[in-house]
Parts: structure tokens; C-alpha cells; sequence
């Protein structure tokens, strides 16, 4: 407690005793929640998937909790602040379309192959080296990803706190550890729903202050136009052509490349959410749970972008980007929602407003553990190394892989911390994997003739021209004119580009592959692609309780929000 | 039996509340020296408040006895 109460001379906020009690008490229920369930996963489905019995709901706000880490809330604030309102599409076009196409398309199909994971469900498809591929590279990812957010999350503690980086990286990633090992999925579930409910409680007050300080969003969007630029506040008009936006983008990339394609890839087949999903309790549950979760997707720009935009519009000082910080003393544009939160909220409030962002960084935490020890024991251990262990054996294994797991991920942090570099090279990594894997699964589940070697091969090119483009960038940066289709196109756009030419190849190998090769009989594919399988009806129930019904409202929501902001 | 995860949100939401409601009610009697912009609106009262009554709400719906 002394060393989180130490100081740092010029850290945004002073934290009261009030501040941490909210915190310690936030720890403890956690942990608690995690002894509670440990009675509840004695045997593998308990642990792995939760005993497949959660509700709509409960699976729906985890599904949704898994993706809204601490580094995602200031991530995108920070973006808003230097984007403007042109953020949005990432929770709007880049979720919405792929969190429903999932629910009433692909989960069907997850559900009823009764898969323990995406890469489960290639294993299927495909065959074992589709499998081992994805598997492998999943599992890998996953835990580099968790320790690289683990550093960040630590880093942010120490500049907006004060707090010793060793203490942050250590608490944390032991607390998540601990419900984790004990509980399994079902207890990373259950902090996932909490974390929600103060995530919500901790961010939301500064809209609404905001708003007011403001004047309303009229008023706002006047101060954004008189203090940076009228682009900032449209979310379409300014797509038109690659200069008429602060991003450098145009609307083929945010519609093609991040709708269509990234937002896909991450939605469908990043097996850290869709594993919520799968522990659902029914088929019913399993579809209305993304549907849920779209629903309060489309309500998250509330407290992340909208802090972002009043920062802009209200904040005294300019921010910079990370990289003129040195030089400038100035605060990064990153610093935007903790610069907020201290601007609105006193001792109690700033309190629970921390306790939101550790409880955004643990979620986030938890999804890739449970994500990788699943991973782990169902695709690499079990298929690869010892595939006639006993149930209570794979357990044994979860709950050590869970630890380990968290270890690497710790080394990771220290090894970042050493080597600052590796950070951009292990984000720009996982994305390599995403865009081609969503083409391979999405022909796998609507095209029978795909085989397993046009699988393999797909995913393969298309994860191989990934790195390509990245690396040609790296080396030569004016191949950006033709990898992103203009050179004035920033990070985030050439990422949208980058992904859609990955999963260009993958369909077009795996297409042409699959048709000089000899395919599977119908039978051989019955319950894994669709026109071949009887897709599970959710029962004769009233309409209001059909997916297809919430699907339809959400999607009547999602156009008016997109015409009122263009 | 089970207790709710619906019980365990209640129970945070209510002890957070009160914690919150309690020092916006201590600073209304203490006025603190350096304030925050829109002090005046005294938002840890009634956020503090409001998340208690749900919290309230919450735990009483889903108390374990009812969830057995």
C-alpha cells in the first residue's frame, strides 16, 4: 500500500484515502468472486467453458467486457481527441455489421459443432495443419499481447498515479491469475459482467458533466470547429476523398477494409470473444448474446469517444502526440480520459473512475488468459503431446496454464520494458493473423467445395502478405501510395488496407486451391457448412424473443446514428 | 444453490455508492481548497446516491434466498 500511495513528481491525479479504499474493496470482491466458483469448475467443460450455462445476458456483457480493456478506453479517447468523431466508426461500422453477421450466421454453426474454440472448429473443416496454424499462432499472440497491455496499463498507472510499475504489473496480473486459475471461465466471466456494470459507473459522469460544461453537443461541436476544424465533428462527409479528413482515409477503406473485413476477422474468429459465446446456455442465448452485445456497443462512444471530443472542445492546454511529449512537456493526446476524469471528478468519484480502467486492463486480461489456456490445452496440449489424459488431468493443466500463462505474459511486460520497439511489432503481429483467418473460416462455413489444403494454403498467403505489405512499408515508406492507395494515409488507415488485400489473397488461393483439389462429400460436412446443416431453430417463441427481431432494431439504431452524426 | 452474478454487481454497485455519496456529503461540509470545474454541481451526492439505490435494487431482486 505504501509503495501504490508513493508519488511520482508530475502525475495527473492525487488519489485520497477514499480513492483507495473503492480500490482495494474492488480487488477484494473479485477475488472473492474467484474462491466463490472455485467449487464450480471441477470438470473441463466448468472450467473451459463456464459449464455451457450462461444466460443471453451474462454472455453478451462479458462478450462485450472482454474487448473494452483500459488501454481500448484511453486508446480511442485519445484517437477521438485526434481524429475527432471519425473514431466512431471503429464501435459503429467496424462492430456492429460483425457482431450481428456472427450472431444469426456463424454462431450457429460454432454452437452446434459443439467446438471448445475457433481453432477447434478448423480442426473440423479443414484438417490438423489448419488447426495447428491458427492454434499456435493464436496462442502465441495472445499471451505477447496480454503482457504488451500489461506493460502499457502499468506504465499509464505510474505516469497518471504515481504508482511503482512493478507493484501495478505484479497486482494485477497476480489478482487475474488467482480468480482465474480457481474459478476458470465461468469466474472470468462473472468479473467480466462486473467490470462492465464499473467501467459504465466510473466513465459515464464525464459525458454527462461535459456535455453540460459544454452547453450541449451543438455547442460542442461549435468550440471542436473554432479550436480545430469543422472535420472533426462529421463522421461521412469528409470521406469523400483521402485530404478531406483528419485520418487520411476514404470511405472504401472504413467501409471495405475496417466493416467488412478487420472488424469481421476480429468479431468472428478472435477466439478471445467468441469464447464468451460459446459458453452460452442454448442456441437462443448463443444468438441474442452478440446481439446484446451490439446493443451496448453502439452506446460505448458515450464514455470513450465523446471524453475525447469534449477534450478537445473544453481542455485548456493543446495536447501532442506521445512522440512530442519529451520535448514539448505537454500531454499526450492519450492522457485525454484520465485529463477528464480529473477534471470533473473529487475524491470518491476519481476513485471508482481508476477502479473503471483497472477494471477495463483486468477484463481485458482475463479474456486473453482464459483465451490461451483453452487454446492451449484443447489444440496444442491435448491433439499434440498427450491425447489420452483423464478429465480431471486437463483441468490440472487449465488451472497451471492460467499461472504460466500469466508468467509469460509478465516476462513479456519486463521484456518490453527493456525493448519499447517490441511493443509495435508484436500489435502489428496480431493483426497479421486476423483478416486472412476470418476468410478462411467465413468459405469454410458458406462454401462446400473450400478443401483442406486451399484452407491451409489461404490462411498461410494470406497471413504471409500481411507482413509482406507491413514490411514493405517499413522499408520503403512511399509503398504506402499503393498498399493504403495514397500517401497521405496515417497508421490506422493502412491498416484497413493492409487487412482487406490480406483476406483479397486468402479468398483467391483457397478458392483456386480448392478447386484443383479433390473436396469432401457432403456427409463429411454435415453440420459445418452451411446448405449442408439443419441450422437450429430457437424454438416457437414469441417474436419479441427472436434474435432476428432484436437484430433488426439494432440495426434501425445503427443507421439512424450513422445519418444523424455523417 | 448459487448467488446471482446480479447479486455480487449489487453489492459492489451499493458499497461504491455509498462510499461516494458519503465524500461528496463530507466535502459539502468541508469545502475542499482546490476544486474540480462544476464543483457546484455536487455530482458525488447524487451519482453516489444513484448508484447506491441501484445497487439497492439489485440486491434485493437477486438476494440469494430468491435465486436458490
Amino acid at each position: 500500500m505504501t509503495l501504490l500511495l508513493a508519488s511520482v513528481a508530475g502525475h495527473l491525479v492525487q488519489l485520497s484515502k477514499i480513492d483507495m479504499l473503492i480500490i482495494v474493496f474492488y480487488f477484494a470482491l473479485v477475488l472473492a468472486i474467484g474462491f466463490y466458483l472455485k467449487g464450480r469448475a471441477n470438470t473441463s467443460e466448468d472450467f473451459f467453458m463456464a459449464g455451457r450455462d450462461m444466460t443471453a445476458w451474462v454472455a453478451g456483457l462479458s462478450f462485450l467486457s472482454a474487448n473494452l480493456g483500459a488501454l481500448e478506453l484511453m486508446g480511442w479517447a485519445g484517437s477521438a481527441y485526434q481524429y475527432g468523431i471519425l473514431a466512431t466508426h471503429w464501435y459503429w461500422i467496424g462492430a456492429i455489421p460483425a457482431m450481428l453477421f456472427l450472431a444469426l450466421v456463424m454462431m450457429p454453426f460454432y454452437y452446434i459443432s459443439k467446438t471448445h474454440s475457433v481453432p477447434g472448429y478448423l480442426k473440423l473443416r479443414f484438417g490438423e495443419p489448419a488447426r495447428a496454424v491458427s492454434a499456435v499462432s493464436f496462442g502465441l499472440m495472445t499471451v505477447l499481447m496480454s503482457g504488451v497491455n500489461m506493460f502499457a496499463m502499468a506504465k499509464v498507472m505510474q505516469l497518471v498515479l504515481g504508482w511503482d510499475i512493478n507493484v501495478s504489473i505484479w497486482l494485477s496480473a497476480g489478482t487475474v491469475a488467482i480468480y482465474v486459475a480457481l474459478g476458470g471461465l465461468r469466474s472470468a466471466i462473472f468479473n467480466e459482467v462486473l467490470q462492465f456494470f464499473l467501467i459504465w459507473a466510473g466513465a459515464l459522469l464525464i459525458p454527462i458533466l461535459g456535455l453540460y460544461e459544454a452547453g450541449g453537443w451543438h455547442n460542442l461541436k461549435t468550440l471542436i470547429a473554432q479550436r480545430a476544424s469543422e472535420q472533426y465533428v462529421h463522421l461521412w462527409s469528409g470521406l469523400d476523398s483521402f485530404t478531406g479528413n483528419p485520418m487520411g482515409i476514404h470511405w472504401t477503406g472504413i467501409v471495405f477494409g475496417l466493416g467488412a473485413v478487420i472488424s469481421m476477422g476480429y468479431w468472428t474468429t478472435d477466439f478471445l470473444v467468441v469464447q464468451r459465446i460459446l459458453a452460452a446456455k442454448d442456441i437462443r442465448s448463443a444468438e441474442m448474446a452478440p446481439i446484446i452485445g451490439a446493443g451496448f456497443k453502439m452506446l460505448v462512444p458515450l464514455i470513450v469517444i465523446l471524453p475525447g471530443l469534449l477534450g478537445l472542445g473544453l481542455l485548456p492546454e493543446k495536447l501532442v502526440p506521445e512522440s512530442m511529449v519529451g520535448a514539448t512537456g505537454a500531454h499526450s493526446y492519450n492522457d485525454v480520459l484520465p485529463l477528464m476524469l480529473a477534471r470533473y471528478c473529487g475524491p470518491g468519484l476519481l476513485g471508482l473512475g481508476i477502479t473503471a480502467l483497472i477494471a477495463g486492463f483486468m477484463s481485458g486480461m482475463a479474456g486473453n488468459v482464459t483465451a490461451f489456456t483453452t487454446v492451449w490445452t484443447y489444440d496444442i496440449y491435448r491433439p499434440l503431446v498427450h491425447s489420452k489424459g483423464s478429465d480431471s488431468h486437463y483441468v490440472s493443466m487449465g488451472r497451471w496454464t492460467t499461472v504460466v500463462g500469466v508468467l509469460i505474459s509478465i516476462g513479456t511486460a519486463y521484456l518490453v520494458m527493456q525493448f519499447a520497439s517490441i511493443m509495435d511489432y508484436v500489435q502489428a503481429l496480431f493483426s497479421f493473423f486476423i483478416a486472412p483467418l476470418f476468410g478462411t473460416v467465413v468459405l469454410g462455413m458458406l462454401w462446400k467445395r473450400a478443401t483442406g489444403l486451399g484452407g491451409f494454403l489461404g490462411l498461410l498467403c494470406g497471413t504471409a502478405s500481411s507482413i509482406g505489405m507491413w514490411a514493405w512499408v517499413k522499408i520503403d515508406p512511399t509503398a504506402l501510395r499503393y498498399v493504403a492507395l495514397s500517401e497521405h494515409a496515417k497508421a490506422l488507415a493502412q491498416d484497413m488496407y493492409q487487412a482487406l488485400w490480406s483476406f483479397v489473397v486468402c479468398v483467391i488461393v483457397t478458392v483456386v486451391v480448392s478447386l484443383a483439389t479433390k473436396a469432401k462429400t457432403d456427409s463429411e460436412l454435415e453440420g459445418l457448412v452451411y446448405g449442408l446443416t439443419k441450422v437450429p431453430s430457437v424454438g416457437n417463441v414469441a417474436i419479441y424473443q427472436k434474435p432476428l427481431f432484436w437484430a433488426g432494431i439494432v440495426v434501425v439504431i445503427f443507421f439512424a446514428l450513422n445519418i444523424y452524426f455523417r | 444453490m448459487m448467488i446471482s452474478i446480479w447479486f455480487f454487481i449489487g453489492v459492489s454497485l451499493l458499497v461504491n455508492g455509498l462510499l461516494i455519496m458519503g465524500a461528496g456529503l463530507y466535502e459539502l461540509q468541508h469545502p475542499p481548497v482546490q476544486q474540480v470545474v462544476l464543483y457546484s454541481a455536487h455530482a458525488p451526492i447524487w451519482w453516489g446516491g444513484l448508484l447506491a439505490l441501484i445497487g439497492l435494487i439489485y440486491c434485493v431482486a437477486y438476494r440469494p434466498q430468491k435465486t436458490a
